[in-house]
């Protein structure tokens, strides 16, 4: 008895170690991100290092707003997360109530359809896709970028999935008593489905967020780039100001990181459930 | 019309099914034509601009199967493609051991789990473009941390890793594995739970050790979620571009042009060869489409 718990008071011990090394490797980037982004440029590489400066230049996060339009990056990034994540949240979830509660002609082939395009990745029809918005005149536009990320096939399998665990009968119920389909859709489906809807507007405001290769090639004007692309914009520009380069990824990590911290428990939820994305 | 529709409900104007389904559609609507126009078009159109040769600019022009033959002559192809396979194989098995050691660690039951548990997904929600920023400094070759750890470790040649031509693609590796393993190790996190705690129990009694229980309980218990991992992480592999933009720009020279890569070299820089490019994205689907017929018959076997 007394081996066996010095045994696990040992495998304790070790699993705290590997933990810790892990969480170390995990965080150590953000800790030097954050500590290089109030240094000194020339003492952002001084070995060994200082973790936390003695003298923290909090100016760099001034000096960065001067240096890059960062201010129009952030609302254009803003504008259109907000933007897909609406439409894709409400067409979603409006289209996967028909296909998980309506019968109706020709639901398995347009099922189907969604379904067939699964096995076919973004990065092999973007070229196709980018010819397109560009006879539409789309391209240079933030209007391609909400085209492009609003109706994925993904939010309809979330939300379809979702709801086919709802019982049929509370549909039927609230029919007999005379509610329309949007009005169940409304007042029924929507309220019940908050668990998958958050994690559908988790998925969509981070990939929309950090998206970087559709804006690389869709936005060329400087005043309708996103956080990512200015970003990238301003580390080549300013390729060995390390310590402004720092501060400014920071910025770019706080609105993403409240998103997800706030609504960690679906994200978590989501992936593990459904694991779709990726 | 609508006041004698009542009296014969089936030659209304609408009939009851007719109507339902003009509902069903209305429903549809919104997301599909926004999923046909901007997805369903786009995917078709790629076959057809696979046998076209098209600038952009001059007349299209049907070259029946020449694009491929180009494909088989082509070095830069043929370069990104094998590195393709190289990421693949060296990235796939490393995310694997990596999340699942992560999910076996944070399943048991300790203090702080829950902190752990977040941390190890930051990086995967974390913008790739800030990440992979501070990766290019930690890992810079001449003042870089990483290497002044080494230096004062005694390491005498020092890996030049993003710049050197051996060690940029195991460079763009270590920095995919790390961002993407909190991901996976959620997914494996839930197939441990779904193991029935009786099944160690009775592996204890009868003497199994903890590798003993790893091997004969854990393992075989996950099977359908390590599967579907594996998958998944293979698919993503083959979809690879932002990390190697990030981190190497396809250099130094060709040693980290991988298929996307080369996609987009083709169609959007320099003179844009659209056709040639959606060849590239064909093989790209191809690779992408027998993983997934795989994953159709293993989804067979374990459901």
């Amino acid at each position: 008895m007394a081996g066996a718990k010095k045994d696990s008071v040992i495998g304790k011990i070790i699993i705290y170690l590997i933990l810790f090394v892990v969480a170390f490797t995990m965080l150590v980037p953000f800790a030097w991100m954050l500590s290089a982004s109030v240094k000194l440029n020339k003492d952002v590489f001084t070995f060994p290092m200082q973790w936390i400066p003695s003298d923290p230049q909090w100016a760099n996060y001034a000096t960065i707003w001067q240096k890059i339009p960062l201010g129009t990056f952030t609302f254009n990034t803003f504008k259109l997360t907000i933007i897909v994540t609406l439409l894709q949240l409400f067409t979603s979830s409006f289209a996967a109530y028909a296909f998980a509660k309506l019968h109706f002609k020709g639901r398995d082939a347009l099922f189907l359809g969604y379904i067939g395009t699964i096995a076919v990745p973004w990065q092999a029809y973007m070229v196709p896709q980018f010819m397109m918005m560009r006879s539409f005149h789309l391209n240079n536009t933030h209007l391609a970028i909400i085209c492009l990320q609003a109706f994925s096939a993904f939010g309809v399998f979330l939300m379809r999935q979702f709801y086919e665990g709802i019982p049929d009968e509370l549909c039927e119920a609230a029919r007999i008593d005379g509610l329309s389909e949007y009005g169940i859709w409304w007042r029924i489906m929507l309220p019940l489905s908050k668990p998958a809807m958050s994690t559908l507007i988790i998925f969509t405001f981070v990939t929309t967020w950090n998206d970087f290769l559709g804006p690389l090639i869709y936005l060329t004007d400087i005043k309708l780039k996103t956080i990512q692309l200015g970003l990238r914009m301003f580390i080549t520009q300013y390729s060995s100001d390390y310590n402004l380069i720092m501060a400014a990824s920071v910025v770019s990590l706080i609105p993403v990181l409240i998103v997800f911290l706030s609504l960690q428990k679906y994200f978590v939820q989501g992936v593990a459930t459904s694991g779709l994305k990726g | 019309m609508n006041q004698t529709a009542p009296a014969k409900p089936k030659k209304g104007l609408l009939s009851k099914q007719a109507r339902e389904t003009l509902i069903a559609y209305s429903f549809i609507a919104p997301n599909f034509i926004g999923f046909a126009v901007f997805t369903l078009i786009p995917v078709v159109y790629a076959f057809v601009l696979a046998f076209m040769q098209w600038d952009g600019v001059n007349e299209m022009k049907f070259v029946w199967f020449e694009n491929f033959a180009r494909l088989i002559s082509d070095k830069n192809f043929i370069q990104a493609f094998w590195h393709t396979i190289a990421y693949v194989l060296c990235n796939v098995p490393l995310t694997i051991v990596c999340s699942l050691a992560l999910a076996l660690l944070l399943n048991s039951k300790i203090f702080g789990r829950n902190f752990f548990r977040t941390v190890s997904f930051f990086p995967y929600v974390a913008s790739l473009v800030a990440v992979a920023a501070v990766w290019n400094f930690l890992f810079n070759p001449s003042m870089g941390p990483v290497n002044q750890i080494l230096a004062a470790l005694g390491v005498e040649n020092l890996p030049k890793w993003a710049a050197g031509k051996d060690t940029a693609m195991l460079t763009v590796i270590l920095f995919s594995v790390w961002k993407n393993m909190g991901y996976y190790m959620v997914i494996f996190l839930a197939g441990l739970q779904g193991v029935n705690p009786e099944l160690y129990e009775a592996a204890s009694l009868d003497g199994a050790n903890k590798w003993q229980q790893f091997r004969n309980v854990t393992l075989p218990q996950i099977s359908p979620t390590t599967f579907f991992v594996t998958i998944m992480v293979v698919i993503s592999s083959f979809k690879v571009y932002n990390e190697v933009y990030m981190i190497t720009q396809g250099g130094p020279g060709t040693s980290t042009l991988v298929l996307v890569y080369q996609i987009y070299n083709e169609a959007f820089v320099g003179t844009p060869e659209y056709g040639y490019a959606s060849a590239i994205s064909m093989v790209l689907f191809l690779m992408v489409l027998i993983v997934t017929l795989i994953q159709f018959r293993g989804e067979k076997k374990y459901s």
